[in-house]
């Protein structure tokens, strides 16, 4: 492969996505508003009823709005991930995936250029957000923004990798809304997002379990961890070994014949 | 009727071995065989569900043959050296309405690897002739369908590919403009030197001095010059040869 024209196609297939995130702008301003409902108004009754002891990597007793962001980073995360899963299905459906994986490049290359790209979008999805964390002045280390790239770029390419999987599992676009009833909302409340597992555990010993078992809640420690500048082993192994295996199984369900052999049944 | 192998002593583009393809237990290819050279344009004629879209599919590397084999200038239809010399147009809109005209071509240039500054000077050129250069910066969405095909037959050629895919190019469009457009490829196969494999189900789009492939229920029942293949079917038209073959079982057609 000739890493300049795998360069160039890179770019010209980020600047796609960029252009139809800034076309999209109900998808900016739901990326951006979903977060802060959670941070200003669930965050506001939940203060009073959760309490927080002190728990890695925190060093002091935090407000629940400070335990909250690196799970609504997540989530930012996770629903960009199920959109660009959504916008994949599209691309499938208008056709424009055949230009996509007729071109000249290795099919795995060309996906994992997608995957890339999704990831830069939830990034600036997220600078955003921070943006109005540091308005509402809540006290988070954002001197280790620049620490916590690495783990925020894998977090998006493991929940990317997902949606890319989900994506080539899916037949016609009207069935993804099974997609938020079934991966989004369970993997976000069975998470560590919005509750440490300690405080799951309390309530129930199989859910605490299924926090810890669901890829999502190592996604967010890493985050969490890496804000904070704290190292989590099994967070980034988790993490790691997740994305390879969703981005594995994407290449290989990312089979045209396959696809559009499913689609043909499905036409009839 | 013998199937005539077309013979030319050209080298060739695309080459097409023995090939199979099934759809589950549901045949969509059976033993298709023929070759195609530089310079040269070959109409695969078929009524709709023959298994053109398949045998399309196969050259542009998207499905891979159970049996047989898809080269490109001696590459292996599914390798990316193969897939740079094909320059496709496919049978449903693969345009972004969203983009621009310019927007879409750039993105398909850069998945070829071109330069901003060389696919600046491509879009031009291919646009040109296309009578669309003025308009690179409207929107694809406010484009009409004839127009939306041309772009479409524009980005195909941005790479100067050695052999342009055609699946059914004029479907969906009125007849002034599949006529207009019918006339415009014919010009631009014969200045662009590359091979053309042409798909369409509309006899009218065909001459009786063009090479035609003629398919029907996943089998290859013809490859000869059109006059030759009526002659040799005793018909005075394309149309009643199409109705010739689709009336009869596969054995009456071949034998």
């Amino acid at each position: 492969m000739n890493l300049l024209h795998a360069w160039r196609a890179f770019v010209g297939i980020l600047k796609r996505e960029l252009k139809r995130f800034v076309r999209q702008r109900e998808r900016f301003i739901a990326a951006l508003v979903r977060p802060l409902v959670w941070l200003v108004i669930f965050a506001a009754g939940f203060r009073a009823a959760l309490g927080l002891s002190i728990t890695e990597p925190y060093a002091t007793y935090i407000t629940y709005e400070i335990y909250v962001v690196p799970g609504l980073i997540g989530m930012i995360q996770l629903f960009n991930g199920m959109q660009s899963s959504l916008s994949m299905v599209y691309d499938q459906e208008m056709g424009s995936m055949r230009v996509l994986l007729t071109a000249p490049l290795p099919r795995w290359y060309l996906l994992l250029c997608k995957l890339a790209a999704g990831v830069v979008v939830s990034l600036l999805q997220i600078a955003a957000f921070l943006v109005f964390v540091a308005l509402l002045d809540l006290d988070i280390p954002f001197q280790n923004i620049a620490l916590a790239l690495p783990a925020l770029v894998l977090s998006g390419l493991m929940l990317g990798a997902l949606g890319l999987l989900i994506s080539s599992a899916i037949k016609q676009l009207e069935n993804f809304a099974g997609v938020m009833n079934f991966v989004i909302f369970p993997m976000f409340f069975l998470s560590s997002a919005l509750y440490p597992i300690w405080k799951m555990q309390e309530s129930s010993d199989w859910l605490a379990t299924l926090c810890v078992l669901n890829p999502f809640t190592h996604a967010i420690e890493l985050i969490r961890f890496s804000l904070y500048g704290h190292f989590n082993g099994l967070a980034l192994a988790v993490t790691t070994a997740c994305t390879l295996v969703f981005f594995l199984a994407a290449i290989w369900s990312y089979n045209p014949a396959r696809k559009f052999r499913a689609n043909r049944t499905a036409a009839r | 009727m013998a199937v005539t192998a077309h013979d030319s002593s050209n080298e060739h583009v695309l080459e097409v071995e023995s090939v199979g393809f099934s759809y589950g237990t549901k045949v969509a290819l059976a033993d298709i065989s023929f070759r195609i050279s530089a310079g040269e344009t070959a109409f695969l004629l078929g009524p709709n569900g023959a298994g053109k879209s398949t045998l399309f599919s196969l050259i542009c590397g998207l499905f891979q043959p159970q049996t047989g084999s898809v080269t490109v200038e001696s590459h292996t239809a599914t390798k990316p050296s193969a897939l740079a010399r094909l320059g496709i147009v496919f049978q449903s809109d693969t345009l972004d309405p969203d983009l621009s005209i310019a927007d879409n071509l750039a993105y398909y240039a850069a998945l070829h690897g071109f330069s901003s500054k060389d696919t600046n000077q491509r879009i031009q050129t291919v646009l040109q002739p296309m009578e669309l250069a003025d308009r690179k910066q409207e929107k694809v969405r406010t484009l009409n369908g004839g127009h939306r095909r041309r772009v479409d037959i524009a980005r195909a050629l941005m790479h100067n590919p050695r052999l342009l895919l055609l699946d059914e190019p004029t479907v969906g469009l009125d007849v002034p403009t599949r006529h207009a457009l019918t006339q415009r490829l014919r010009s631009l196969a014969a200045t662009q030197q590359c091979a053309v494999l042409w798909a369409t189900h509309l006899v009218d789009e065909v001459t009786e001095d063009d090479r035609v492939l003629l398919m029907h229920q996943s089998q290859l029942h013809g490859d000869d010059i059109a006059s030759a293949l009526m002659s040799s079917h005793n018909v005075s038209s394309l149309s009643e040869l199409m109705k010739l073959i689709i009336k009869k079982p596969n054995a009456e057609a071949d034998s």
